[in-house]
């Protein structure tokens, strides 16, 4: 009997983790009046959630946009069927790579940094610290950085999958010869507005959305010492990932899978 | 404390550059731009088999894209396949004898309608029907006609 209490003790805590990220959810949602009143206090998170996650996603973007256009020369070139390049690329970065891989860059890139930060804080008593002085971190800190998070990642997906088209376009078009034409208007016949653009941004929303909520989460939940937010770091990345993935998963299923 | 001059110019250039992205993929890369096509009008035709015609298909008259498959329901008392096709409303003086036939890009390529003007002076409307059809070529059966020819011979 020796095994079972251990797991019953992991999956109370979990539950218990689940319940505080909810309250600290609902919470959060109930202080984002304060982003209305004081807009700066948004416009500098999305500088440093935003504004410094474009490098990466960018140079991401289009190495990613690059080898599709690549790989995909390669294997449709045996089926004369090249011409299909653009469809293939645009379809594949909008609905899936896009936004997938901008919210696992931006659990690296942001999400660590917000665990690090809001840990720190919690660490070095700074947000007790604005508590004595009736200043709520929830409404402060936290809401402002969970809004920018939220606001970045459709932006950050929809540059992502833009760079990448470009970059196949490079590959496909300039270094491999295929006919530009034939690239544009069979991505165009092909993409459908609402079909492919629409849900790929309703996916990166809903990443969004849980990618900051783990990071901000993390960081105000984690033990106060230094072990403790390197922990909370590696965990805000862990979960991230794993959230995303399988998320992913259940919105394709949603959206794609009639 | 008031935000740094870059930092605005910098969250100003970053939210910019996303809506460009996302107008990009809407403009360029999706097929949004046929918004001509949203104030069309619709046309049914009835086919006996429709093979693999779906719904987002081409309609085409003299090789030119004029609208779009926009719906495919199964009709129950004659059975055969009710197919609406939405119309560019620039094109607004179809004879009403047009007639319409479900063809294949290439040999394996994908179903589109043609559509076949006829000579009517009436012209197809909101609602009207395309009464002459004709199916889709479905090519097992045109490949189990002639195995049975060969066995006849």
């Amino acid at each position: 009997m020796n095994w079972v209490q251990p797991l019953g003790r992991g999956v109370i805590a979990m539950i218990e983790r689940l319940g505080r990220a909810n309250i600290f959810l609902f919470r959060v949602a109930g202080g984002l009046g304060e982003c209305v009143t004081k807009p700066r206090l948004v416009i500098q998170q999305l500088y440093a959630v935003g504004v410094l996650s474009l490098q990466i996603i960018a140079l991401s973007g289009l190495t990613v946009g690059m080898v599709l256009g690549l790989q995909m020369y390669n294997t449709l070139v045996d089926f004369g069927a090249e011409s299909s390049l653009g469809p293939v690329v645009a379809l594949s970065l909008v609905r899936e790579l896009g936004p997938v891989l901008t919210a696992l860059l931006f659990a690296g890139r942001a999400g660590s940094a917000l665990t690090a930060e809001i840990g720190l804080m919690k660490a070095t008593d700074q947000l007790s610290g604005m508590e004595m002085m009736a200043v709520d971190p929830l409404r402060r800190v936290i809401g402002p950085r969970m809004l920018a998070g939220w606001l970045s990642m459709p932006l950050l997906a929809g540059i992502f999958s833009a760079i990448g088209i470009l970059g196949s376009y490079f590959v496909g078009i300039v270094l491999l010869g295929v006919d530009a034409g034939a690239f544009w208007s069979q991505m165009q016949a092909r993409v459908d507005f609402f079909d492919d653009i629409v849900t790929g941004s309703i996916k990166s929303l809903v990443f969004g959305f849980v990618a900051t909520w783990i990071a901000v989460f993390e960081g105000y939940d984690c033990s106060p010492s230094t072990e403790g937010v390197s922990r909370a770091t590696t965990r805000t990345v862990v979960n991230t990932a794993f959230a995303v993935l399988s998320l992913d998963f259940v919105l394709t299923a949603l959206m794609f899978g009639e | 404390m008031k935000t740094p001059r870059y930092v605005e110019i910098a969250v100003g250039i970053f939210v910019a550059l996303g809506i460009a992205a996302l107008v990009m993929l809407a403009m360029k890369v999706s097929n949004v731009a046929e918004v001509s096509l949203r104030n069309g009008y619709n046309v049914i035709a009835r086919f006996d088999n429709i093979g693999g015609l779906k719904v987002r298909a081409p309609v085409t008259m003299a090789g030119v894209k004029i609208g779009r498959v926009t719906a495919i329901s199964f009709d129950q008392d004659d059975f055969s396949a009710e197919v609406t096709l939405t119309i560019d409303a620039r094109y607004d003086r179809l004879p009403a004898d047009t007639s319409a036939a479900i063809y294949t890009a290439g040999i394996l390529g994908e179903n589109y309608v043609g559509l076949e003007a006829g000579a009517e002076e009436q012209t197809l409307t909101d609602g009207s029907e395309i009464t002459i059809t004709q199916s889709a070529m479905i090519l097992e059966r045109l490949i189990g006609r002639m195995f049975l020819e060969g066995i006849q011979k």
